[in-house]
């Protein structure tokens, strides 16, 4: 995987934990993401998930991963 | 009545204590003959433990209830001595297949790599295993299975439980020393004595149907599961199709919380439904009679404790989890198996009263990841609130072109064996290890040379077991032959010989599994879990480590 081209394959977990079955680093991450939103109005969590949108790519940062990230996530909505 | 199944009759059981002046004292009683029962009761007879089992029914489960048995679970039916004729009688399977509308979107492999002698999943209706259950017990002298035999109180007491039973024959009382109690998740038992169960009711209605197709669809060896998000033929939130013996199909329809039980059971209201989920299949030239429809809703819950002095909760009388992971029947049987030993040990005086309490820590721990997969899972199907339906539309969306997101796709996380990360019965590694036979772990099987051919086979049959890879030398020899308690066998590659009692690796993978080298040895508990485990032997280390694993310290 090249640095500057989004990651599209699986990835959460914590460098140096191990798994044995893959798929719980990935629900662990779901379920805090549900669990962050519990309790908001739908109008709030429309704001978190737009704050989480700005907070992520910032950290991310390189335009050439943000802009595939863009164009990926529009695919298919219109 | 059904087309593929006739229900047994089991006479009741007599009763000889009727009418004894005083109460008659047993070691052993299992309330409750279903799978878990059933699975107590056989493993501690086989176990030298006298047993009675009583059941207040007379015949076994109605409809076809836990369907998934897997891997793990055969492996304890294989020393129950009826894990053949599960797999003979039921559907192996291993790919589940996850649509979103008529999409596929996901698929997994419950078994990746070969080397293993069970499948990830076998599909029976819960009454064939039962039956066969029912048919094992009764071979084994020290049990004693009595039908029609209600218990309407128990009574703790500080040296057992005083119950009494009612019977056509009429009442008796008896003393237990030991109650296992596995009585079902409505646990009449955990409910006379006040034990709550803590967790959360899943504000959702499914309705379940079990069909007869008049042909087949694909042969046996292709069956799959397939689990379907906002499906086409069926205006809901998902719904899941399972083959089951004798060409019975279990479907599954997420109705939602607001759907009326009783009108959705109706016939006229189902076959439609049965009908366009068969011809979207492909299969428009099958037929199907309905064999059992009902609606059900779930909790995901357990008790605080398991152990509740000398009485011991196993299965869904402890721990109620959503159907969709396979969590129930097999976690259930996985109780069984970490307790009965561990009784066994206690009741003939080898172990203190206290290794059952890590009955409780263990598998406390294990319905506590049984919950959190089961109701993500349920989260997943049934978002809360319009937030969590939002990401999960977007998660369904992004699937199929994005494999991070894939990963997220969540229609069931099959049960597998809990790893007993954290128990005070583990012995802490001092040497590094890589792979994931880590103490507290369920010991993975693995091909043999000989007459019975699968590592396992040769495992938890008596107490704890040493494996020792490779040769040992002079001085080795002498103290593996002085381990007492302790079993001892050498795993050793197909072309080395040795006098001592040994299984022959085959292909190497006992080894590759474990990470051993030569001198490496495995401490196994008998429920085939690891122990401890070393680079090398040290005949008061692995006398350390036995001594830690029966809570007698170290």
């Amino acid at each position: 995987m090249k640095l500057h081209h989004l990651n599209t394959e699986p990835n959460f977990g914590v460098p140096g934990e191990r798994h044995r079955h893959a798929y719980v680093p990935g629900d662990d991450f779901y379920d805090q993401l549900v669990q962050t939103h519990r309790g908001l109005s739908d109008a709030q969590s429309e704001q978190l998930n737009a704050r989480l949108v700005l907070l992520l790519a910032n950290h991310i940062g390189d335009l050439r991963v943000l802009q595939e990230a863009l164009a990926l996530a529009r695919k298919d909505l219109a | 009545m059904l087309s593929t199944y006739i229900w047994p009759r089991y006479p009741a059981g007599l009763a000889p204590e009727v009418g004894a002046a005083t109460p008659r004292r047993v070691p052993l009683v299992v309330l409750g003959a279903g799978p878990v029962g059933l699975t107590a009761a056989i493993d501690a007879a086989q176990r030298g433990l006298p047993v009675l089992l009583l059941d207040e029914d007379d015949t076994v489960s109605f409809g076809s209830r836990g369907v998934c048995y897997a891997k793990r679970t055969l492996e304890i039916l294989d020393r129950l001595g009826v894990g053949q004729r599960v797999v003979d009688k039921g559907v192996t399977w291993n790919v589940g297949r996850t649509f979103h509308g008529e999409d596929e979107v996901f698929s997994f492999n419950l078994l990746p790599e070969p080397g293993h002698q069970r499948p990830g999943m076998v599909n029976l209706q819960q009454y064939h295993l039962e039956q066969f259950l029912v048919e094992r017990a009764a071979e084994l002298p020290g049990l004693d299975l009595r039908w029609k035999h209600r218990v309407t109180s128990v009574t703790p007491q500080a040296d057992g439980a005083l119950l009494q039973v009612e019977t056509p024959q009429g009442a008796y009382t008896l003393h237990a020393d030991w109650l296992v109690v596995a009585d079902g998740a409505r646990s009449p038992t955990r409910r006379a004595l006040g034990l709550d169960t803590l967790g959360q009711v899943f504000q959702d209605r499914f309705l379940i149907a079990d069909v007869v197709l008049d042909a087949e669809p694909y042969p046996l060896e292709r069956t799959e599961r397939r689990f379907w998000f906002r499906p086409s033929f069926f205006d809901g939130e998902s719904a899941l199709l399972h083959r089951e013996a004798d060409n019975v199909w279990r479907i599954d329809f997420q109705l939602g919380w607001e759907a009326d039980p009783e009108a959705e059971k109706q016939p006229e209201r189902v076959a439609p439904r049965i009908r366009r989920l068969l011809d979207l299949q492909g299969w428009p030239h099958i037929g199907f009679t309905l064999e059992w429809v009902s609606v059900y809703t779930f909790q995901c819950r357990r008790m605080a404790k398991f152990r509740h002095g000398r009485l011991l909760f196993v299965g869904d009388s402890a721990h109620q989890v959503s159907p969709f992971g396979a969590r129930g029947a097999n976690s259930g049987l996985q109780d069984a198996d970490n307790l009965v030993w561990k009784l066994q040990q206690v009741i003939t005086g080898r172990a203190p009263e206290a290794l059952l309490d890590s009955y409780d820590h263990e598998r406390g721990a294990a319905a506590d990841e049984n919950i959190q997969n089961s109701s993500r899972s349920t989260d997943f199907m049934t978002p809360k609130g319009h937030a969590a339906r939002v990401l999960r539309d977007a998660v369904l969306g992004l699937a199929a072109a994005v494999p991070g997101v894939r990963a997220l796709v969540n229609s069931g996380r099959l049960s597998v064996p809990s790893t007993l990360h954290g128990s005070t019965l583990n012995t802490s590694d001092s040497d590094s290890f890589a792979g994931w036979m880590v103490p507290g772990a369920p010991l993975d099987d693995a091909p043999l040379e000989g007459a019975v051919p699968w590592l396992l086979r040769h495992l938890g049959h008596g107490g704890f077991t040493l494996l020792f890879f490779g040769r040992p030398d002079a001085a080795e020899r002498a103290a593996l032959q002085a381990l007492g308690d302790i079993q001892m066998l050498l795993v050793l590659a197909p072309d080395a010989i040795d006098a001592l009692p040994h299984l022959v690796d085959a292909q190497g993978l006992v080894s590759t599994r474990c990470d051993a080298q030569p001198g490496t040895v495995y401490l196994l508990r008998p429920d085939q879990h690891v122990a401890a485990r070393w680079r090398h032997f040290d005949s008061a280390a692995v006398q350390a480590a036995h001594r830690r694993a029966l809570a007698l310290g170290a």
